[in-house]
Formats: C-alpha cells, sequence, structure tokens
C-alpha cells in the first residue's frame, strides 16, 4: 500500500532555537522530513522560530513560518493554512509538547487535523514518567523502582521507600532539566524543589539508583504494518548517572554477548508496540546489570533524537527521512536504501564493520560558579563522531574531532602537585566530569591496574583495555621513537595516532613526523560507510578514513575520486557556543550553490548532528576530523583524479579558517579571500595600522604579551577597558574590567586563549550603541546584505545581544557613512565572499550626530548571516560560495535587493543558564547563548515581542513589575517606570529606586533587598507576586553577589527578567505593541512574495 | 581492486590465507597452530561468533568476519550450536581482546585452540568481502604457524586441489550416527536453558546437521524431539510414531545430501506426515517435491536479511546461513512459493499446497540474530494439530 491520498498538506512542527539537549540534529531530521514529503507531493507547512536552520529556508517548504512555537500561535497557523496533518516528531520536545498541548485542547480536532507519526496516546504514554512504568509491568518488562511525587510530602515519603543515592526526574522536560542523582538527604530536597518547578505538570518521579549499570540505546524503526527493524544499538561508555547526551557512546554495542542482545532488540521492540508508535523512528534507552545482566528499561522517545541523528550518521539509515514517509503510509519494503541506490529496499537492519565513537563538547568554561560535575541533565554543547576499524582507532579520531585542544589521550595534569597521590587519581576517576576518559589514561600512566579504575568510574574493563593499550603504545612510542620502517608504521596509524599526538611523544615538530610518514608511504585509505558491511555493492560516496593493511602494498581504497571539477567546503566540527548551526546553515549552502554551478562539491565535517554531514547534501561526504592531517590526507586522494579548484574555509567558523595556513603551505589552494587578509583582520596590530591608513576610527587601544605590559598599557588608555584575545570566537576570554585589580584577575586566562598572539586592549565604549553589518563582495563591488542594530549597549557580545533589521532608530547620514565604511575596508581586505563588521555608535553631544567606531572586522561568514538571509530573502551565503568560486557579485544583481522592505525581524538569544546552577545571568563581551530566534512581523515593538516569546520568555500583559537599578540608570528607568504604570503594572522597588520613583510621582512599594532580611524580594519572587523584572547592576563583588540570587531564583520562576535598560526598553514596549494588538502569522513566502506574483493575481 | 596476489612478508608474520588463484594474505595467527582448507564466505553479524562457528552448516568454510573487533564477549559453554565447532576457521580484522562479559568462561583465543581451530587476524577483511562479492567465495586455506616460514607453492596447491562445496555431501560428517531424545528449551536470561515439562506432540528432526538452538525452539513449543541420523529412513522415523518430522539444516550441496534424503522425505510425504524444513532442510524438501537448488554467488551470511512473508505481507529480519538455493521456477504446481529475500530475491520458504508440509531457508530459531521469525515454530504446531484433527 503506497503513501496517503486522503491527506494534502502536512505540518511540521520544528524544535525552536538551539538550546542544550536540542541542537541542530532537529534541522537535519526536519529538513529530511520537509524533503521526504515534498517529494510525495505533499503541500509542507513549516513552524520553526530558528532563522538560522535550513529547514526554514523557503524552498524546504511551501509555507515556512517562522514565528515562536507556542500552541497559541501554532494554532493561528494551522488555522489559517489548514493542514490536513500535523507531524510532531521531528522537532524534539518543543514538537511534541505542542502538538500534544493542542491535541488536549481540542485545537487539532476543532481544526480536522490528524497526528500523524505519533498520536496522542502513545505521546502521552512515553512521556508520562507514571503511565510508561505501568506499560513497562503490563509487557513484562523491568523497570527500575520508582515513586511518583507531586509535593515534598509526597517525595519525602517516596524517599523512604527508593533510599539513597536516589534519581530524581521531572516528567515532561527536554534533556532532564531540573533532575540530578541525589547522595544525601539535602541535596534529594533540592533536587525534588527543583524538578519540581521544571516539570510543567508538576510531576517528578524518584528512581532507585542504577549507577554504574551499562547504559544502552536501541534506534528503533516501525511501519504501519508492524514492521520494525533495529538501525542501531549503541553503548554508552560513561555508565549509568551521566546523560546519554553527556556520554562518549560507541556503535555498535561491544561487550554483549547475541543472547543478551537480542532480549534487548526484543524489548525494544515490544517497547514500540506497547507505547503505541505506529509509525516512525524511537529511542529505547536500557540499563544492564555488569554482572547479572539484570535488564530495566530506563525510557523512550516517541520520535526522532539526537540518538537517531547519531544512528543514521553512523551507519548511513536515514531514520528521519524514512520516518518522515512511514508517517504518510508507506511501509518500510516499499522504501528503498538511498546508500544502495535503491537496490535493496529500508526493511532490512544495517551491519556495520567499523566502530563508531560519539564525543561530546562541553563549554563548562564560560559559566563559572557551576560545578564540573555530569549528571542525569544534560549540559554538553555540541559533539564530534568518528569512524575507525578499531575502537582505538575511533577513540583516538574522536578525541581530536572535538577539536578542544586535543590531539588524542593528552597527559592531564591530576591535582595540585607534580605527582598525585592515590586518592587524588581516585578522586578525579569517580567524578564524571568533561574529561574523565583522558583521566582514566593518566592514572594508567601514574600506574592504576585496570581493576582500580574500573573500581572508581565503572567503565566497562573492555573500553579501559582499548585505552590501556594506546597508552602502552605511547609508552614506547616515548621510549623508542618514531616507527624505522612502513609496519611499524601501519601498526600505530592503524591504532589511530594522529602525527601532532605523535610528534607530542617524541618532542618534534608534526611536519616532521607526516614527513617520516610519508616516506614510507604510509597513508590512510577511505572505507564507505554503506549500511551493509560491503555485502551489497554502495555508490554513495560517503566515507571515512582509516589504515589498512601491513603497510608493504598498497591497500584497497574505496574513495574512487572522480575526474571533475570539484571544491571541498570544511565543516565547523563540533558545535559550541560561538560556532554552531549558524555556520554549518552556510556550508550546507555552499554544497547547494556549488553544486548548482557546476563543481563537484565535498564536504569533510565531523558532527553528526548537522544537516552538512547528510550523504545527500553534498556530492561526497567524508567524515572525518577537521585537522591538517585528516583534511590534507584527503585532498591529496581526491587530487589523484580531477581537479580540486579549491577549499572554501570562511563558512564553517574558526575551526576550517584555523586550518588555512597548513593548507597553503600544503600547495592547497584556498577559496574566496587570501589567508593574508584573514590574518591582517584577526591580527590586531596590523588591523590598527590598516584603521590608520584608512583613516577609520577604533577605540583607543595597545597590545600586551605580558601582564606586566598590560598593566603599563591600561594605565595610558584608561577605564573601564575590554580585554580582547586575538583570533578567538564567541569572545572567548574577553572582559570588560573597571579596575586595575580586575584587570589583573581577567589577565592570565586572555593570554593562555591567545595563545602565541598578542592580546588587545581597548577603551569601553560606555553606553555606545553596537551595529553588525554583513556584506558580500568580490573583491572590486560591495553589497551590504544586512545592517543590524542591537539592543543591548556595546559591550554585550553580539552572539548575546537582540538585534533588529533593518536598523529602526538610526538616521539615514549614519546608516549611509556605516554603508561607506564597510565599502571601504571590504575593498582595502579584498573580500571575496563574506565580510561581518562590529560597529560602535557613540552620540557626540557636540556635534550631535554618532561617533562611528569599529570593533571587530571578520572577512568571513558571520553568526548573522542566516539570520540576514532570512530576514531579506536574500540567498547570501549561496552568492557568497559562489563568488569564492571566483563569480563575480554583478551575476546575481537580480538577487540582490537589499534592506527595502516593510517588516522588520528581531533576532533574540537564548541562554542555557536553568542548566548551569550558581552561575551568573549576566551578560558580557563573552558569549553564553546557545541559540537564536527571529521576530518577524510589520512593526518592530511586535517583531521584538514575538522574538521573545519564540526564546520563551512570556512577557506579562499585566501585574506587578520589579524595579532595582544601578545608580547610572536610575535617569534612564524613570520614562520606562512610568510607562509600566500606564500599561496599568503595579511598581515594586528596592530602596534606592524606590526612593528616585517616589519622588518623580509615582506609585511604588519598597521591597527589602536580600542583604536587607526577610521579607525581601526573594520572597515575593518565590510567592508568585512578581511578573516581570528589570535588575541592572554594577560589577562589584558586593552588587553581583546580592543580585546573583535575584536572578537564579527569576530563572527557576521563569519570570521575564532584562538586566539591561535598553532591552527592558524593547520589553516594555513589546507589552505595549502586545495590548494594542493580536500577534499575526504570516510566512516567510508571503513576506518575500515578487511582485509579479501579486499583479498576477491581481489580474485573476 | 588491489593486486595482492604475491606480496612481500611482513616481519611480524604468523598466519597466511592463500587462495586457490593463488592469492596471497598475510596476518597474525589466532588460535591453535594448524592449516585448514574450505570455502571462504563473509558473515556480517556484529554478535554471535561463537554461535556462528559452532553452527554445523559452516562445515567445510572459512568464516571471514566482517565485524572487526570479534571475541569481546569471550566465550561460554552455553552459547553453542553443536558441543563441536564445524567452520574450518576464521579470519578477523583485529587481535581478539580479552574476554569481557559476566557470562564468559573461556577466552575466544583459547576457545578457538581447544578446538583445534585456526585463524588469522590483521586482515582487511572489508576488502576480502568485496572480493567475496565481486568473484564469488572462493576456496583458500588458512595457515596459523608462529615461525611465519610458510611454503606458499604447497599451500596454494593444497587450496587449489580442495574439490570445493558443489557436490560434497557434508551432512554426513556433522549428523548424528546414533538417535537420541532431545527435552532441552530456549535459553533465558535468569534460568539459563529449560526442560521440556509437558510433551504433548512428538516430532522427529532428520539431523543433517542441526543446530541445537532448532531443537530447543522445537521442545519450547511443546514437542518432544526425537533426533535421528539424516540417513534415516522413512521406516526407521516412522517407527517412532511421530506427529510430525522436522528436516534440519545442514552443510554442503544439497543434492549431495538429497541423494539419500530425498527418498525418505517422498515417503514421509506420500504419508501425509506433517513436515517442517529449514535452510538444508528446506532444500531437501524442494528437491523432495522436484525442485532444483544451486550454488549461490556469494551466499547470505548474516543477521540482518529481510525477508518477505508473501501470505501475510509483513518482513522478518532473519539470520541467514546459505550458500546454496532453491531456483523457485522448477517447483512443481503444488508448491507455493511463500518467503522471497528482500535483498536478492532469492526463495526463502515454500509451503506444498495439497500435504501439510512447509519450509524456510533462513534460520527462525536465530542463535546468532533476531528472533522475529520464532512464530514458524508456532506455525509448525498449529499444523500438526490440524493435521491430527483432519
Amino acid at each position: 500500500m503506497p503513501k496517503r491520498t486522503d491527506i494534502k498538506s502536512i505540518c511540521i512542527i520544528g524544535a525552536g532555537p538551539i538550546i542544550i539537549g536540542q541542537a541542530c540534529e532537529f534541522d537535519y531530521s526536519g529538513t529530511q522530513a520537509c524533503k521526504a514529503l515534498k517529494e510525495e507531493g505533499y503541500r509542507v507547512v513549516l513552524v520553526n522560530s530558528n532563522p538560522a536552520t535550513i529547514m526554514t529556508d523557503p524552498t524546504m517548504a511551501d509555507a515556512t513560518y517562522v514565528e515562536p512555537i507556542t500552541p497559541a500561535i501554532v494554532a493561528k497557523i494551522l488555522e489559517k493554512e489548514r493542514p490536513d496533518a500535523l507531524l510532531p516528531t521531528m522537532g524534539g520536545q518543543t514538537a511534541l509538547n505542542t502538538a500534544l498541548a493542542l491535541a488536549e485542547d481540542g485545537t487539532l480536532d476543532r481544526l480536522g487535523i490528524e497526528l500523524i507519526g505519533a498520536n496522542r496516546e502513545a505521546i502521552s504514554k512515553a512521556e508520562d514518567r507514571h503511565l510508561f512504568k505501568q506499560c513497562m509491568t503490563e509487557l513484562g518488562l523491568e523497570s527500575a523502582k520508582s515513586e511518583l511525587a507531586h509535593n515534598l510530602e509526597e517525595a519525602r515519603a517516596a524517599l523512604a521507600v527508593i533510599g539513597l543515592p536516589a534519581i530524581i526526574r521531572p516528567a515532561f522536560t527536554l534533556g532532564g532539566t531540573g533532575g540530578g542523582i541525589a547522595y544525601n538527604k539535602e541535596q534529594y530536597e533540592q533536587f525534588i524543589k527543583e524538578g519540581l518547578d521544571a516539570s510543567p505538570i508538576s510531576q517528578i518521579l524518584v528512581e532507585e539508583s542504577l549507577l554504574g549499570w551499562k547504559e544502552f540505546e536501541m534506534e528503533v524503526v516501525r511501519d504501519k504494518n508492524d514492521n520494525c527493524i533495529i538501525v542501531c544499538s549503541i553503548e554508552n561508555i560513561d555508565p549509568m548517572g551521566v546523560h546519554t547526551g553527556d556520554s562518549i557512546t560507541v556503535a555498535p554495542a561491544l561487550t554483549l554477548t547475541d543472547k543478551e542482545y537480542q532480549i534487548m532488540r526484543n524489548a525494544s521492540i515490544k517497547v514500540l508496540r506497547g507505547i503505541g508508535v505506529e509509525t516512525g523512528g524511537s529511542n529505547v534507552q536500557f540499563a544492564i546489570h555488569p554482572q547479572t545482566g539484570r535488564m530495566i528499561v530506563i525510557e523512550m522517545n516517541p520520535r526522532v533524537s539526537r540518538s537517531s541523528a547519531l544512528a543514521s550518521k553512523a551507519t548511513g539509515f536515514p531514520i528521519a527521512k524514512i520516518a518522515a514517509k512511514l508517517a504518510v503510509g508507506y511501509t518500510l519494503d516499499e522504501l528503498g536504501n538511498d546508500i544502495t541506490g535503491g537496490k535493496t529496499p529500508a526493511s532490512f537492519e544495517p551491519t556495520i564493520d567499523y566502530v563508531v565513537v560519539k564525543i561530546p563538547r562541553f563549554n563548562f568554561d564560560k559559566f563559572r560558579g557551576t560545578k564540573r560535575t555530569l549528571t542525569t541533565s544534560m549540559k554538553s554543547v555540541g559533539e564530534a563522531m568518528a569512524m575507525g576499524r578499531s575502537f582505538e582507532e575511533a577513540m583516538q579520531k574522536a578525541l581530536r574531532s572535538l577539536e578542544d585542544g586535543l590531539n588524542g589521550f593528552n597527559d592531564m595534569k591530576i591535582g595540585e602537585n607534580e605527582t598525585p597521590d592515590h586518592d587524588e587519581i581516585r578522586a578525579a576517576l569517580s567524578n564524571p566530569a568533561p574529561r574523565r576518559i583522558l583521566y582514566v589514561a593518566q592514572a594508567m600512566r601514574n600506574g592504576f591496574t585496570i581493576d582500580q579504575i574500573h573500581e572508581a568510574c565503572k567503565i566497562d574493563p573492555w573500553f579501559l583495555k582499548r585505552i590501556k593499550n594506546i597508552v602502552d603504545k605511547e609508552k614506547t612510542i616515548k621510549e623508542k621513537g618514531l616507527p624505522v620502517d612502513a609496519e611499524g608504521w601501519m601498526q600505530i596509524k592503524k591504532m589511530g595516532f594522529s602525527d601532532s599526538r605523535l610528534a607530542k611523544l617524541v618532542h618534534v615538530e608534526e611536519k616532521s613526523v607526516t614527513k617520516a610518514r610519508h616516506k614510507h608511504n604510509v597513508r590512510p585509505v577511505f572505507k564507505r560507510i554503506d549500511t551493509c558491511a560491503a555485502e551489497i555493492p554502495s555508490d554513495t560516496p560517503y566515507m571515512y578514513s582509516c589504515y589498512e593493511g601491513n603497510g608493504l602494498q598498497p591497500a584497497e581504497c574505496e574513495s574512487e575520486p572522480t575526474g571533475k571539477d570539484k571544491v571541498v567546503i570544511l565543516g565547523g566540527g563540533p558545535n559550541r557556543i560561538g560556532q554552531g548551526i549558524e555556520f554549518d546553515y552556510c556550508c550546507v549552502h555552499a554544497c547547494y550553490a556549488l553544486k548548482e554551478a557546476g563543481y563537484e562539491t565535498i564536504m569533510i565535517n565531523c558532527n553528526p548532528e548537522t544537516v552538512s554531514t547528510d550523504y545527500d547534501t553534498s556530492d561526497r561526504l567524508y567524515f572525518e576530523p577537521l585537522t591538517a592531517e585528516d583534511v590534507i590526507e584527503i585532498i591529496r586522494t581526491e587530487e589523484k583524479n580531477g581537479k580540486v579548484h579549491g577549499v572554501v574555509v570562511q563558512l564553517g567558523g574558526q575551526t576550517p579558517l584555523k586550518l588555512a595556513h597548513d593548507l597553503e603551505a600544503a600547495g592547497i589552494k584556498i577559496l574566496g579571500t587570501d589567508t593574508d587578509s584573514i590574518d591582517l583582520a584577526e591580527d590586531r596590530e596590523r588591523f590598527q595600522k590598516l584603521i590608520q591608513k584608512l583613516k577609520l576610527r577604533q577605540p583607543d587601544n595597545a597590545l600586551c604579551s605580558s601582564e606586566e605590559e598590560a598593566i603599563e598599557k591600561a594605565e595610558v588608555i584608561g577605564f573601564p577597558l575590554v580585554i580582547r584575545p586575538s583570533y578567538v570566537l564567541g569572545g572567548q576570554g574577553m572582559e570588560i574590567v573597571q579596575t586595575m585589580e580586575e584587570m589583573k584577575s581577567y589577565m592570565a586566562r586572555a593570554l593562555q586563549v591567545s595563545g602565541k598572539n598578542p592580546v588587545l586592549l581597548d577603551r569601553y565604549l560606555k553606553g555606545a550603541m553596537e551595529i553588525d553589518v554583513d556584506a558580500l563582495s568580490d573583491g572590486k563591488t560591495v553589497y551590504i546584505a544586512g545592517i543590524m542594530e542591537h539592543i543591548e549597549e556595546a559591550g554585550v557580545h553580539s552572539g548575546d545581544s537582540a538585534c533588529v533589521l533593518p536598523p529602526h532608530s538610526l538616521p539615514f547620514k549614519t546608516v549611509k557613512e556605516l554603508e561607506a565604511q564597510t565599502i571601504k575596508l571590504a575593498k582595502a581586505l579584498k573580500v571575496k565572499g563574506l565580510m561581518n563588521i562590529q560597529f560602535a555608535l557613540k552620540h557626540n553631544k557636540v556635534t550631535g550626530e554618532y561617533d562611528i567606531y569599529i570593533l571587530e572586522v571578520n572577512p568571513r561568514a558571520s553568526r548573522t548571516v542566516p539570520f540576514v538571509a532570512k530576514a531579506t530573502g536574500v540567498p547570501v551565503a549561496k552568492i557568497a560560495a559562489r563568488i569564492m568560486a571566483g563569480e563575480a557579485l554583478s551575476s546575481f544583481s537580480e538577487l540582490l535587493v537589499g534592506m527595502s522592505m516593510d517588516h522588520t525581524a528581531v533576532k533574540a538569544p537564548v541562554f542555557p543558564f536553568s542548566r548551569f546552577p550558581g552561575t551568573d545571568v549576566l551578560l558580557g563581551p563573552e558569549m553564553k547563548s546557545t541559540g537564536e530566534v527571529m521576530g518577524i512581523d510589520k512593526d518592530v515593538a511586535q517583531a521584538f515581542a514575538k522574538s521573545q516569546l519564540a526564546a520563551g520568555t512570556i512577557l506579562p500583559t499585566e501585574g506587578t513589575v520589579f524595579l532595582s537599578v544601578k545608580d547610572s540608570d536610575k535617569e534612564k528607568l524613570i520614562p520606562i517606570a512610568f510607562e509600566l504604570m500606564e500599561l496599568g503594572f503595579k511598581l515594586v522597588a528596592t530602596g534606592g529606586t524606590a526612593r528616585l520613583l517616589k519622588e518623580k510621582g509615582l506609585e511604588v512599594t519598597r521591597v527589602n533587598k536580600v542583604m536587607e532580611g526577610s521579607p525581601h524580594i526573594v520572597d515575593s519572587i518565590i510567592n508568585g507576586d512578581i511578573d516581570f523584572m528589570i535588575n541592572t547592576t554594577t560589577k562589584g563583588p558586593q552588587a553581583l553577589a546580592d543580585g546573583i540570587s535575584i536572578r537564579r531564583m527569576a530563572l527557576t520562576y521563569k519570570i521575564p527578567h532584562y538586566t539591561l535598560l535598553t532591552a527592558a526598553r524593547a520589553g516594555v514596549q513589546a507589552i505595549q505593541s502586545m495590548k494594542d494588538r493580536d500577534m499575526e502569522v504570516k510566512s516567510l513566502q508571503e513576506f518575500f512574495r515578487k511582485d509579479e506574483d501579486t499583479e498576477r493575481e491581481a489580474a485573476e | 581492486m588491489t593486486d595482492i596476489s604475491t606480496p612481500k612478508p611482513p616481519k611480524n608474520a604468523s598466519a597466511v590465507i592463500v587462495l586457490a588463484d593463488g592469492s596471497v594474505f598475510y596476518g597474525q595467527g589466532i588460535g591453535a597452530e594448524t592449516k585448514a582448507v574450505g570455502e571462504i564466505c563473509f558473515n556480517t553479524s556484529m554478535t554471535g561468533y561463537q554461535e556462528i562457528l559452532t553452527d554445523p552448516s559452516y562445515a567445510g568454510q572459512i568464516i571471514n568476519f566482517t565485524f572487526p573487533h570479534i571475541g569481546n564477549v569471550g566465550t561460554n559453554d552455553q552459547d553453542i550450536e553443536t558441543i563441536n565447532p564445524a567452520a574450518r576457521g576464521c579470519i578477523l580484522r583485529e587481535h581478539i581482546t580479552d574476554e569481557e562479559s559476566w557470562r564468559a568462561t573461556k577466552h575466544f583465543n583459547d576457545w578457538l585452540k581447544t578446538y583445534n581451530l585456526p585463524g588469522i587476524c590483521g586482515i582487511d577483511t572489508r576488502a576480502l568481502t568485496r572480493r567475496i562479492r565481486d568473484i564469488g567465495a572462493p576456496n583458500g586455506i588458512v595457515c596459523h604457524q608462529a615461525d611465519g616460514k610458510f611454503d606458499l607453492d604447497a599451500l596454494k596447491k593444497e587450496a587449489a586441489a580442495w574439490p570445493g562445496l558443489e557436490g560434497m555431501d557434508l551432512a554426513k560428517d556433522v549428523s548424528c550416527t546414533q538417535t537420541y531424545k532431545w527435552d532441552e528449551t530456549t535459553w533465558d536470561l535468569k534460568t539459563g536453558y529449560g526442560k521440556l515439562e509437558n510433551a504433548n506432540l512428538h516430532v522427529v528432526a532428520m539431523d543433517f546437521g542441526a543446530k541445537r538452538n532448532i531443537l530447543r525452539c522445537l521442545a519450547a513449543s511443546g514437542c518432544k524431539v526425537t533426533v535421528v541420523p539424516g540417513n534415516a529412513t522413512a521406516e526407521d522415523i516412522m517407527n517412532h510414531k511421530p506427529d510430525g518430522v522436522f528436516l534440519s539444516n545442514g552443510p554442503g550441496d544439497p543434492a549431495a545430501t538429497g541423494e539419500y534424503a530425498v527418498p525418505t522425505i517422498k515417503a514421509l510425504l506420500a504419508k501425509n506426515m506433517p513436515i517442517f524444513g529449514i535452510c538444508l532442510g528446506h532444500q531437501m524438501l524442494a528437491l523432495a517435491i522436484g525442485g532444483k537448488t544451486k550454488k549461490m554467488h556469494q551466499g547470505h551470511r548474516g543477521a540482518n536479511q529481510p525477508v518477505k512473508d508473501l501470505t501475510t505481507g509483513k518482513v522478518e529480519i532473519t539470520s541467514q546461513n546459505h550458500g546454496f538455493c532453491v531456483m523457485p521456477e522448477t517447483l512443481p504446481a503444488n508448491a507455493e512459493v511463500t518467503h522471497v529475500s528482500l535483498f536478492d530475491g532469492t526463495n526463502e520458504g515454500l509451503r506444498l499446497k495439497d500435504k501439510p508440509a512447509f519450509s524456510v531457508q533462513y534460520h527462525p530459531e536465530a542463535s546468532p540474530g533476531p528472533q522475529d521469525s520464532h512464530y514458524l515454530f508456532g506455525r509448525f504446531v498449529d499444523m500438526i494439530k490440524e493435521s491430527k484433527a483432519a
């Protein structure tokens, strides 16, 4: 039975902004779903507030709504579009929860919309802890001992049954927000409170601890005829206790006998049937007792997930695409397996002949004050995946794919002393922290036995022994030096050692290692990821590298490079704060654009969550670490046939850009802007000279390479000043400092981040407005793609600042001047491709105009490229790629419509603060947001309101506002306070602020600061008396300490709060606008409908 | 394909594979220090190497495992399909690691030695698989010799002289020689293998190299099982007064085994005896009704093979191990094709329209592999009951 013909139009809900636990894997799945359903001829209506996604490109769906994903807004879209069906399984927890709400409030029934992929009952059964457990019991499967609680009292009773340590899991949250493992009563009550708050239905599950048990996942696909297949089994190296998203995982499962594996396989299929997932992909998680094999079902996700993206990339089986087709009525045997060119059906189980390792990437460095311990609440911001022909090879490739300063099992310092004592090592092993796997290797170097290590960390000895193998080999290399013959080389390369790690071990430069290796002609070969372990021929060039044979004769290589003219595009590697989906968006567009231009596109990347690592995004895909060694070996292979036209490095963020020099040194052509120009912009010293030459203006600044130098220069520039390390992304290590004392405390980190490059100190322009400009250039002409006015003042990282496009408050003259300066810089830097400039505008009281300062110039794709493209309707990234490949900007003039639009788009960031207890939520020059949303509307206030709603800030239209601002903000607060009063809000303020407002004639109630004693503001927050907060603070330690409890409390209680006055003002205007009119929904296609369409319609 | 016919021996070579065409692959020896000649086939399962090596259907074969890490969970006394492994040797990509499983009782390498099985590791098993895929399963020899001194010419001659599986009746080597009773049921995590308590049916299994898990599945379905040698006559079988007869899996060329098994099956069919066949048993049934079998290019060996049940339209993921297949076009009109492989359309099952008999080419007993098709044992029992009622 083929696809359903009774439905014509389907709505897909996306996952919204990138947050921890919901990253670009849902762009990958959503994009696949859109493509699959369009291919089948359905009309696709898409809702996703995240502009940085490929799925929201207007060509992916028939109607694309970049609107907030809330039940109310989605209901409006459904009302307007009247689709026949809603597919809720592609957009993570966000989509599932929204769909469930729409089903429960009757919207879907009222509009006659059918849920496909997962029905209401199945979603409830899978998501509601109680129903889930009940279902498992009925199926004869074991689940952990557990008790439900809806309040503290019930939770205390539960503890008596379960005992400590106990796991607390809130219902209906993603990535286990608010959950945790409690070892003592105090912790227990803390987690209970947080969990009850985090759960939208105030329900938590207290569970017996399975700490140290082995953890597995099964990716299952089921069709309407009850055909079930396991796409992939995944084993977590980190045992139970660490969220699977934070665990190092391996595929397939490696430590189960077939008998045990089949028990798990049968159970996973049973779970799908029991929960009632009729069609699509699901993920079932298991814990297995290491000494008895007792199996417990942990949970299941009745939708595609991060793990299904991983399983898809690990095996080549496109789960989301298949799931979308199953949802419209196909069965597995009716669908072809793309990888084998459709020669075999999708109804089979992929089998692999390599080992896959996934490793999470963390950003704890950005959230000071929080403990670096991993729990059942996910903390990682991204991940890398690697394949190898042995676990050792895959593991070492994964470590260097992380792009986190590792090139293998780097030596780690444990404790303070030169040689750590036994207890210190044990402590490092038993604390599940981000780099524990490296401590494992270090413990081996320190003489710990496998048993001792296993005892401390519970990692299965099988994995420990493989690591021991690597550590032992390192010891031999350290003692005996590099191999002297091909056989010896082959042996160590087969274990996954990178040239750079070997260089470190024998204290030579990497290039001499590479040279020695090449002398023996020891080179990697490429094998195909073909879903079937070579049983069936595959024409799909989806590949990974490995070393094969004994080095004496050439090994079989399946790369089969074509004779075509090709371009290599380097991706961005694992997501991290500052380098995320926006860059993958650009890389994907480069693939599309260069394919259109007739090139064969070759993608190299190691991030399994992305669209760029989909086998049908580029012509050829190498799933490989982004290191010079790995990339150059691929290019050498590709050069054996056809012509490598060049490599695109400026679209994937800092990761590929860093490789530019090594690639050039290897004689490989870099496309687009010269590396020298990139250096010119990055090198603070050269850049300063350029600015002077062009007669442009920079804040007073100076370079320094040591703390002493910094002190000396700081005295000249004066405070406050900004510390900016070189060659960083996302403002890593950047700080605004007010005093010499403060500067000294931050300088060490800045110098370390900056490496051999100097650190820039520049004068902080207090109260300045910040502007981002994105431009395209072919070196001769320049196109201003977007000018974005930041809501927050200069000093807040541009990635953390909301911004408005087109600028809504700038005088025409200033806009023209910004354009002129952009053009000047683009030409001076001979930009071929994209460029981003950050300007600061400081109001000059004498001239009455804005003085323009240049803060930063980046001759590469910026984070705002997708936003600009979505807001203006111009395919900026695509054009950039074509320019890089040699075309002139003028050949795209038809597309370059500029910013002459009658709508406004607002980009707003989302932050992961709630995941990092104890960290302050104040914004600064170091980026902390994980993702962004776009609000688009005809007026700016409404667009801002939409952006806030999309980012999860539900602005109130009535109630009580708490005001507490620093002295320098007090004057500016007055008009805002008046506005709030006129809007009908009650005002509450702390001492100084209250006094001032009263003086000005406002009605205000005074409330105690925390240090003034109860009843104080935090009590009011807890009591639910506050609906909205404006809280700005100076950076003094006392003020910070006082404010942090208020801000954390606001976060916990989800109270909209602004920590900067500029943002607060925009927030109040948004409230005004929300009171004035209802939010309207409009698709991108309607926003960018071409004039001729309108005319044609008028004629009809 | 890279030329690999005459490589230089590496320093650490302690084992070698020599194919009949003279191709040589060096590696490191595992298992027993001996040599073995046979057909080299590949298996794509990622689990269950111990079950695979003890599956009697692998008699005369050397198994090239496509998954690189083999031996991770060691070996134990339960995960076996016969007492003595039937496969002649194995080829691996990676060295055998220490066993890490609460169920393990012995290192895989020691286990190989116990059964005098040689093996080789350090081989690009994927390249070898592609070669088998492209040119068919070759005959070859695996030689494990610690000193690394190999007489390649002699090995080549030995490989070339091996007659191959075609025309070879290997079932007689692995079949039991004496009749025995079977009452062990399938495995459970908590209790291990069970014992059949209340048998309500009696099945005679013709042993051409039966996997124990088939017998266990029959027992678990309530059948007391009497296992008879593959060359038992219909009269021998009828003397046991069975309610049904089971035709087991087994190695070698079905045509060769058919010479003595076919008359027996024909006679049983004539008596309307309910019959269920698996693998070689499926081929035997096909031959008995006048069908033909042929050697396949590369065979099906793995645990991920999709089979469609044409009677229900459902897809089963099956465990398979066959190098010969039934030619459906040769089947008589009273036979109905019930199952096909979704990988290449190979016949995977048949049923007689006028007799209580059916058979499948794949392994519903799994072990190793998915247990989607366990239901077929139930279908057999139902058929017996219906037949009795009629």
